[in-house]
């Protein structure tokens, strides 16, 4: 075989389901690849097509999400060669994944249920999603530290603009082409690259975000993301970087509970 | 027909029955509940605390300063390992003597709270005591039992809650925050609100008569600035509030980067959906209730009304006969519906507010009752011809004035219904079931009454969502905030 010339791929961001240039027109290098260095706008434009896509997502019914995650593990597990991050760690990723496809119709019994008040009511909790959520992702590990994030914020039915680790960018934008063959619909994730510290300012001061997961590690930003979340009341989370399955799977309630509202309806009994 | 006119036309007059205070014992000064006992405020300042039906005193209270603060943090966290080490079954053996003695105590705490606060007696003796009572008979329960209500997580008690109230529902809001942190082997500092500090004060009371632990509770009487003192302690470990969305925007920002984790309860502007298949007599009822209720000083007030557009003028006409019936005035008669506006401050801020809805073109009908001369009154009003964009459509105005807005479809219900930044609460009113739960699923809002309005109950979760608050209390998920869990 003579050599062949390789094709080599144009690192986009992932906006509304499509692959996008940053509107500003800045990249980065991330080794033999020029990345897209996303902008404010870019966050805007992000947000706009969560929120877009929010309801279609929530309305889905929770067998419905549960497939699509699993079947978003699966398209990760035939695409393990081509993700930018070790074999382990992509293995590791895809158990999560299939770990949270199983809590999307199980999270509303153990979080909500009946209310036995004491007058003629038929009264129940039950958690649905907050809406949009903001997510920080780690560093490192870059693909295990975005999934772990982002896994229970789609079971629990919201839709994400995910920043990515500043680092090492290259395999959460290679999830977009994974995310567009799992059946995950346009708006749901949204993947942007950048300087994490200007993208999650933008992120955590956008007043359409209804949570942001923190999982920088990184303890001045998120002092910083904790100012702006106040200005709206947004719901911050702030969590370790999380480095295995197990870590990822040890206290899945909380995360799930950071980024869900319990609902409480009141229905008259008799009269 | 003209029967059933006679009939709604009949006005009755009620004689006067005033709830005596006789019973009721107070002292002329309160000091500061810290460590188990009323002491003097070393930096702060003695205050009276006023009725507002008659603007006399009640009784003079202290008022914590930042030095005192500091003291019943100090205190709070002296008694906190104590207090975690008993066992859950007597801890909640405290809780439940506490349950038993505002029981008991019932009468007095619901004619102190109808004085201090202006709220009815009705309302006061019907629910904010019985409430409280089994706010803190629910959670005593759960002492022995917190990882069920955790998923079967291990958990630990975070230690010392900084717990802020305000004066719509003193004892019961004082109840939802002391009953859940203690369950759960926390202490606590409690500062009730400026205007309303007595009934937490008889509670600081009982709670020597349970011989609670010294320190495990701290009462501090204080205006914003002991409460600002409050959330910036360093040696606290839990915050939680309710009030207004402002301030609670104020106190996340003011614990930026501390990892402290926090319960906000804001404010709200709710929806109260009136459906043309609606039995509309229960409903005019349910509007009344939802927006007049406690003066309509409530977080969660039906403060929107939407009705649907074929069945409007019917809904509205109908409301304001029976508006026209409301009983304003001496909040300790049995017969009053609504009673005194909590303060001085509070009826400036619903006058303005009411003023921009004329202002803006809105059309205002107030009830023509006769209000007394002496202390703060509104008289119940409603509000035609709103348009979303006007103050008194989207701004909360905590008193009782209902704003009247129309939608044609159930999608536009639900889209103006959501138009808002808050989502505490909202109504909805169908005989339809089906269109009840769909319509119901579609609010952003963390409670929804279907053909009823303000319920509460210890068992049922209550908190916003958006800006009005995030966190639940109530039931099992009012202890969430107050654990810190493994797995």
């Amino acid at each position: 075989m003579t050599d062949r010339l390789p094709v080599r791929k144009t690192y986009k961001l992932f906006i509304g389901g499509a692959f996008v240039r940053s509107e500003s027109g800045r990249y980065d290098h991330a080794g033999e690849f020029n990345v897209p260095r996303g902008s404010r706008k870019d966050i805007r434009d992000a947000v706009a097509a969560a929120r877009k896509a929010a309801p279609g997502w929530a309305g889905r019914t929770a067998y419905n999400r549960g497939q699509i995650l699993y079947r978003f593990a699966e398209a990760l597990e035939s695409r393990r060669a081509d993700i930018g991050a070790p074999a382990d760690e992509v293995g590791e990723a895809i158990d999560v994944l299939v770990h949270y496809a199983g809590w999307t119709d199980k999270f509303q019994p153990v979080l909500g249920g009946i209310n036995p008040v004491a007058a003629p009511f038929l009264s129940f909790s039950q958690p649905e999603p907050t809406g949009v959520v903001g997510l920080v992702a780690p560093d490192e590990p870059e693909l295990l530290g975005l999934i772990a994030e982002l896994a229970p914020v789609l079971a629990a039915g919201n839709t994400i603009v995910a920043v990515l680790s500043e680092k090492g960018p290259l395999p959460g934008l290679d999830l977009g082409e994974v995310l567009g063959i799992a059946d995950v619909p346009g708006g749901v994730v949204n993947l942007l690259s950048g300087r994490r510290g200007e993208l999650a300012q933008a992120l955590a001061g956008h007043h359409a975000l209804n949570a942001i997961v923190d999982a920088s590690g990184d303890a001045s930003l998120g002092a910083e993301i904790d100012t702006l979340a106040s200005e709206s009341v947004t719901r911050v989370r702030h969590a370790a970087p999380t480095g295995s399955y197990a870590e990822a799977t040890a206290d899945p309630l909380s995360r799930l509970e950071a980024v869900t509202e319990l609902k409480t309806a009141w229905h008259p009994v008799g009269a | 027909m003209a029967t059933q006119e006679q009939r709604t036309s009949i006005v009755w007059d009620y004689a006067p029955a005033p709830e005596s205070p006789d019973h009721v014992r107070l002292r002329d000064s309160y000091g500061l509940f810290i460590d188990g006992d009323f002491r003097d405020p070393t930096d702060g300042t003695r205050v009276p605390t006023v009725n507002p039906a008659t603007e006399e005193t009640v009784a003079e209270v202290a008022f914590a300063g930042p030095g005192d603060v500091r003291r019943a943090v100090e205190s709070a966290r002296k008694a906190q390992p104590g207090w975690a080490a008993l066992s859950g079954l007597d801890r909640g053996k405290y809780l439940f003597r506490i349950a038993r003695l505002i029981q008991e105590r019932a009468r007095e705490l619901a004619i102190v709270e109808s004085m201090d606060g202006g709220k009815p007696i009705r309302e006061s003796r019907d629910v904010d005591v019985p409430l409280a009572a089994a706010h803190f008979f629910h959670y005593a329960g759960w002492t022995d039992k917190l990882s069920y209500a955790m998923g079967g997580r291990s958990v630990e008690p975070l230690g010392v809650a900084a717990q802020i109230v305000p004066w719509n529902f003193p004892l019961l809001m004082a109840s939802w925050k002391l009953a859940p942190a203690l369950a759960a082997g926390n202490t606590a500092v409690l500062k009730p609100a400026e205007t309303t500090p007595l009934t937490a004060l008889l509670l600081a009371e009982i709670l020597q008569e349970a011989e609670l632990p010294p320190g495990v509770v701290s009462i501090l009487p204080g205006d914003g600035v002991a409460g600002a003192a409050l959330v910036r302690e360093p040696d606290i470990d839990k915050v939680a509030f309710t009030g207004s969305t402002g301030v609670g925007k104020d106190i996340q920002a003011a614990l930026a980067g501390r990892g402290i984790p926090l319960t906000l309860e804001l404010g709200g502007k709710s929806a109260n959906i009136v459906f043309e298949d609606a039995a509309i007599d229960q409903a005019v009822e349910g509007i009344v209730q939802g927006i007049f209720f406690n003066q309509g000083h409530v977080c969660c007030a039906g403060s929107r009304l939407l009705i649907q557009e074929s069945v409007a003028d019917a809904v509205v006409e109908k409301l304001w006969a029976r508006m026209a019936r409301l009983r304003v005035g001496d909040p300790l008669d049995k017969n009053t519906d609504v009673g005194a506006i909590n303060s001085r401050e509070q009826l400036d801020r619903i006058e303005a507010l009411v003023a921009s809805g004329e202002e803006e073109g809105a059309v205002r009908r107030s009830v023509a009752c006769e209000l007394p001369e002496r202390g703060y009154w509104f008289a119940p009003t409603l509000f035609t011809d709103v348009a979303p964009a006007h103050r008194i459509a989207a701004e909360e105005i905590f008193g009782p004035v209902v704003s009247v807005l129309t939608f044609r479809t159930q999608a536009e219900a639900i889209e103006k219904a959501n138009s808002t930044p808050y989502g505490l609460a909202a109504g909805i009113w169908t005989d339809k079931g089906s269109k009840a739960f769909e319509v119901a699923s579609a609010l952003q809002a963390g409670v929804v009454w279907q053909n009823t309005y303000n319920h509460f109950d210890p068992t049922a979760a209550f908190g916003g969502y958006k800006e009005s608050g995030f966190g639940r209390e109530g039931g099992m998920s009012g202890l969430r905030g107050y654990l810190r869990v493994s797995s």
